[in-house]
């Protein structure tokens, strides 16, 4: 079941070029596993959307990919298989770097291999087309051999597992609720059983009883097909109960990246520390909310050294000179950008 | 007029905007005719809604998607009309679409959309939009020099500083959460009376959502603007709202005081709400959602609840069995009603653990639970009817006798409370 199905080493996302680009996301390092489900949390800004279009090959412009790779290795008999082959030339044991793709492969690629849910998604259903024939759609352009009814019966069926009664399927967008709309879209990429399903907030419009219903199918179809999820979010206490690894971001690096438990009980960033901190709770007495003080960084003036440094509470000498590396910080595999976690502190930089 | 038993806190405040037993149908294609039996078949949308805005109270609507929450904004913008029922401005009738009554209508209650991504025009800049919003309502100042500070003071608002950064980009130059705050700032160029705040901040991350929501109150108290606030987040109804309205399946089934509400809901479906919000307790304590629940679900909840003294990992484990209990017991566990055809009776009986006879053919109307609660359900039959907003009497009367009645504990406010959360007692959970 384990071992790496994308890894992203070294990426490098700017929007814009020379002195007036923004550098969206920096040097990220990042393994999802097979059958692992990966939350990745940060604030507002933090580069999210745009790792997830970056991995998808899908940013718009400014965006240019300045440098890194993301390697794609499908399983034997996965969905891989299953789809065609078109990606098969080059995938050895060292799988294919996704930005090196061509058009063609691209085509291929996505839908059938990784699939995408945008932020904001529910926009993006075709207003003039029901949502039969939206879910049908992608079934005829990648299941030609499919029948008709067979067609209708599979959308039928995806649109139960995002709880929306079959009665609907005759609606069109503009006839369903914001949550309904993004629930259509969700089961838009799981249409095809692809090997990574990316979720950007998928579930920002819903409410947590459907959040719950959802994830746990997410998590069901994780077992019986064995795909990757990447979700993510700014919720991270959905993370909390539903990932199997976090990986948090601040100014476009990964800050910290850990079991979601140990994230939970030890969070070893100052940052992710507050992100924990400043979510309301629904139970126990209410207590004053702080939040994390100060605002996200400004991306075209970006403090020196740890991004961080300017609303750490715990910023120590150098963290306003050194940028902290994301670093192993004890068992269970966690990394962590911190200099209060950096043993080799005295190194010079 | 006095307050009344089953009406929240700030009942004495001044009511701006009132709506009266409100429904929208939405028509729906001719050929599903054949799934609604032959008739003209309607999406009911939102059925019989009556609430009340309050000057300087923020009144929190929270439910399952799809379940006519927007709707109700919509309705009460007037971007649509209503099928049935009235709207108040002031105590005043409003009807007419165009005019000038209607003019003030829209400059006095403002409407902050779900999604930030269609609201706001791609090919304009943020200087362009808040301008044009300052403008249309006259705040736009005497000169180029007023006008900047107005939008520096709009964008500082919504904490996009420097302004400078932010005036002159495009939207899709911003992140999703950017966005959302460059779309709060436009409703706020406005200056309403009232505002109607459609999920305002489900797209924005906990450090920036805490410092929308105390813009938000602080706006609250110092303009004593009446604030709709929709959303699925129910945690964030417990800080931000005075009182919280529970909707399902097109009706709203509970309200209340927001404290009472989310720390005591009466109402299953408010019950299975709550228990399934995130917890990381849950996790923390090893009480995991998908594992067994415990043999008895509800014998960890007197001690958590009814004690008084929060313990953490009996209310976790508790919930884990709520939401477990939900899931086992009901035919179809997460499925919403379909709104074509809905339920008979109580819409949520299909999916409720507690369900009784007569839940499957008899509306529940409102019950007054406290003297700050009110629910739609059965299970409070035997509590005074709690009056609604618009003071008629509810429309199925009330049924107060009835095999299951008597199957209750103890009535009254602390017999209905445990009744709702001790539950098996009496009817079964079939
Ligand atoms: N087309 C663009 N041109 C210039 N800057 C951009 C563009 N798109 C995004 N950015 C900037 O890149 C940064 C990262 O944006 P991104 O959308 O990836 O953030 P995010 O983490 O997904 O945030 P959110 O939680 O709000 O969705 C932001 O500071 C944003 O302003
Ligand atoms: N124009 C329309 N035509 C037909 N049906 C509609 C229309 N607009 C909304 N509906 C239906 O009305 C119901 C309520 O929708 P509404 O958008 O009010 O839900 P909501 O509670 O805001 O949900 P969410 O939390 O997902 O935003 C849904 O079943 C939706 O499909
Ligand atoms: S490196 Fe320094 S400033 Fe950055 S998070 Fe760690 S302690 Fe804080
Ligand atoms: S009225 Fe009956 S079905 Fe409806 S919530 Fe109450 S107990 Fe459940
Ligand atoms: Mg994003
Ligand atoms: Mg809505």
């Amino acid at each position: 079941m384990n071992g790496p199905v994308l890894e992203i080493s070294g990426l490098n996302v700017d929007y814009g070029l020379g002195d007036a680009a923004v550098r969206a996301v920096r040097d990220i390092d990042l393994t999802l596993n097979r059958g692992e489900i990966l939350g990745l949390a940060g604030e507002s800004g933090s580069g999210k959307s745009t790792l997830a279009y970056a991995i998808t090959r899908l940013l718009p412009p400014p965006g240019v990919i300045t440098g890194g790779h993301v390697r794609y290795r499908p399983a034997e008999g996965g969905p891989a298989d299953r789809n065609g082959d078109a990606l098969k030339a080059g995938t050895g044991g060292a799988g294919v770097d996704i930005l090196e793709l061509g058009p063609e492969q691209l085509r291929a690629f996505r839908w059938q291999e990784i699939s995408l849910v945008f932020q904001g998604a529910m926009n993006s259903l075709n207003p003039v087309h029901s949502v039969r024939s939206q879910l049908t759609d992608v079934l005829v352009a990648h299941r030609p051999e499919m029948s008709r009814a067979a067609r209708n019966e599979r959308a039928a069926e995806l649109l139960s597992l995002v709880g929306i009664p079959a009665d609907r399927l005759g609606s069109y967008p503009h006839q369903l609720s914001g949550g309904m709309r993004q629930r259509v879209m969700i089961a838009m990429a799981l249409a095809l059983e692809p090997e990574i399903v990316l979720l950007d907030e998928p579930t920002t419009a819903l409410d947590v009883v459907m959040q719950r219903q959802i994830l746990r199918q997410l998590v069901r179809l994780r077992e019986e097909l064995g795909f990757s999820v990447v979700f993510i979010t700014h919720d991270i206490s959905l993370l909390l109960e539903f990932s199997d690894r976090i990986a948090i971001m601040y100014g476009g690096r990964i800050v910290e990246q850990a079991a979601a438990k140990d994230i939970y009980r030890d969070a070893r960033h100052p940052y992710s520390h507050g992100l924990l901190h400043s979510f309301p709770a629904l139970h126990g007495p209410r207590r004053e909310l702080t939040g994390i003080p100060g605002s996200p960084p400004d991306l075209k003036g970006m403090p020196t050294g740890c991004a961080f440094h300017p609303r750490c509470p715990k910023a120590i000498a150098p963290c306003s000179e050194r940028v902290p590396a994301l670093a192993p910080a004890g068992p269970g595999n966690r990394t962590v950008a911190c200099w209060l976690h950096t043993e080799h502190r005295s190194g010079d930089s | 007029m006095s307050p009344s038993a089953a009406d929240p806190p700030a009942a004495g405040a001044e009511v701006v905007l009132e709506a009266r037993a409100i429904t929208k149908h939405f028509r729906v294609r001719r050929s599903l005719r054949v799934l609604a039996g032959g008739q003209r078949p309607v999406v009911h949308a939102v059925d019989d809604v009556s609430l009340r805005l309050r000057r300087g109270t923020v009144t929190a609507i929270v439910g399952e998607s799809g379940s006519g929450k927007s709707t109700i904004a919509r309705l009460l913008a007037q971007l649509y009309p209503t099928t049935s029922g009235e709207l108040l401005l002031d105590g005043k009738t409003t009807r007419a679409k165009g005019g000038r009554a209607f003019r003030a209508y829209c400059r006095n209650v403002q409407m902050i959309f779900q999604d930030p991504f269609g609201s706001l025009n791609p090919v304009h800049t943020v200087r362009y939009h808040l301008t044009r919003a300052l403008r249309i309502h006259g705040r736009g100042g005497r000169n180029q020099e007023e006008l900047e500070q107005a939008l520096t003071e709009l964008l500082g608002r919504v904490h996009l500083t420097p302004a400078g950064r932010y005036l002159d980009v495009f939207p899709h130059e911003l992140s999703g959460g950017q966005r959302q705050r460059v779309a709060i700032a436009r409703a706020m160029a406005a200056d309403p009376r009232v505002l109607l705040a459609d999920e305002p901040v489900s797209m924005l991350d906990v450090s920036i959502r805490l410092g929308i929501l105390n813009l938000l109150r602080d706006l609250k108290e110092r303009l004593q603007l009446a604030i709709l606030y929709i959303t699925h987040d129910i945690a964030s109804a417990r800080y931000f709202a005075d009182e919280t309205m529970v909707m399902y399946a097109g009706r709203l089934v509970e309200g209340g005081a927001s404290e009472t509400v989310t720390q005591r809901p009466a109402h299953p479906y408010t019950q299975l709400l709550i228990a399934s919000a995130p917890d990381p307790d849950r996790i923390a304590e090893g009480v995991a959602v998908t594992a067994a629940p415990p043999a008895d679900p509800d014998a960890a909840l007197p001690a958590a609840l009814t004690g008084g003294v929060g313990d953490a990992h009996a209310v976790a484990e508790h919930e884990a069995a709520v939401v477990a209990e939900a899931e086992a017991d009901s035919a179809s566990p997460g499925e919403p009603p379909s709104l074509i055809d809905p339920p008979p009776g109580c819409r949520f009986h299909p999916r409720c653990p507690k369900a009784m006879e007569r839940c499957r053919s008899e509306l529940p109307p409102r019950f007054a639970i406290g003297d700050d609660q009110w629910a739609a359900c059965w299970l409070y039959d035997g509590n005074p009817l709690a009056p609604e907003p618009d003071a008629e009497p509810a429309r199925t009367g009330p049924a107060r006798t009835g095999p299951e009645a008597d199957a209750e504990p103890a009535a009254g406010t602390t017999g209905a409370r445990a009744a709702s959360t001790t539950s098996t007692g009496g009817e079964g959970t079939a």
